[in-house]
């Protein structure tokens, strides 16, 4: 009852693209929107933490070169645990991949910006750009035998058809649920927040004894907030930990 | 009733419905936490090198619920 006096929330309107500056090459819109201007921002924040932090000190080193160093050496050791060895030509990819999707989220999550990940074709387009590279890599590497991933040793021949089709189906399925995985909980952090921000502002905007209870939504947007943090940081994480997977495999398939 | 109507009912009936797979993914998140403790008290010294492991079990057992969520949002938002 009290909620019709408030004024109306739309919870998915921060995700829209505005254009910003209107570029167009032949049929194709190039145009800058607040999408790829948090994406510029999100490449500079990362180089110029890694440009700082690889500069070099003549003491002790820095807060930035250090924390330069951790990512640095997080990435590297999840790709030596999850790759191998090899996996470490891999490596100035996957470290991209990492700090990018990291700094989109951690940059999205100020108020008022724009989260970039939470676009499902920019994690789509990241999604598939690690499967083609698993497909390339995998048959340059290994050429035929690259198959062998679809064909589990030590399976009983009857049901081996059916083992086979599962796997390549899993195979396939694999860009969607990489990318889907990143872009919903982003979307779905940012909608819970703006939802529980909505509810404080009708409890504000209705009645005397309401605006005090609208400090409930206000604790519950402090606590999702790091959790979002969390997510931010988690998802980032998982990104690259399956990215480095997948390349596992395209490096040693068979098992 | 009028059309739009019984679409808004279904809509929000089928966004109620949805949300239950985050509540199946509240099992999830707890059976994995209680597993893990359930482990790390017997091994206290084998937390550290699996606590990895738990986070991104977490992380993904975690995006199954967002699925659903997003299922909701879209319902309720966006159809």
């Amino acid at each position: 009852m009290a909620g019709e006096a408030g004024p109306a929330i739309n919870p998915i309107e921060q995700f829209s693209l505005l254009k910003i500056l209107h570029i167009t090459v032949g049929p194709f819109d190039v145009s800058i929107t607040n999408s790829t201007i948090y994406m510029m921002i999100a490449v500079g924040l990362s180089c110029g933490l890694m440009a700082i932090g690889a500069r070099g000190t003549t003491g002790a080193p820095t807060r930035l070169q250090a924390a330069s160093e951790m990512a640095y050496e997080f990435v590297a050791g999840m790709v030596r645990s999850a790759a191998g060895e090899h996996g470490m030509r891999f490596f100035p990819m996957v470290f991209c991949l990492f700090i990018f999707i990291l700094m989109c989220n951690v940059v999205g999550l100020i108020p008022f910006s724009f989260t970039v990940t939470a676009q499902i074709i920019v994690t789509v387009l990241l999604a598939l750009m690690v499967f083609c590279t698993v497909v390339v890599v995998g048959i340059k590497e290994h050429g035929l035998h690259f198959f062998k991933l679809f064909v589990p040793s030590g399976v009983p021949i009857y049901i081996l058809p059916l083992v086979v089709a599962i796997e390549i189906i899993s195979f396939l399925s694999r860009p969607l649920s990489h990318s889907v995985r990143l872009f919903a909980n982003m979307l779905a952090g940012h909608i819970t927040l703006n939802v529980f921000g909505g509810f404080c502002v009708m409890l504000l905007s209705a009645g005397a004894v309401l605006k005090v209870v609208s400090v409930l939504p206000f604790a519950m947007i402090i606590g999702l907030y790091a959790l979002e943090l969390l997510v931010a940081f988690l998802q980032a994480y998982v990104f690259t930990m399956l990215t480095c997977m997948y390349l596992n495999d395209a490096l040693h398939p068979g098992h | 009733m009028e059309a739009h109507e019984i679409v808004n009912a279904g809509k929000y009936i089928g966004a109620g419905l949805a949300a239950i797979g985050t509540g199946a993914a509240g099992i999830g998140v707890g059976t994995l936490f209680g597993q893990f403790l359930n482990g790390a008290l017997r091994n206290p010294s084998a937390v550290e090198g699996q606590f990895g492991r738990l986070i991104f079990g977490f992380a993904v057992t975690e995006a199954l619920g967002i699925f659903a969520l997003l299922i909701a949002f879209l319902l309720l938002f966006a159809v």
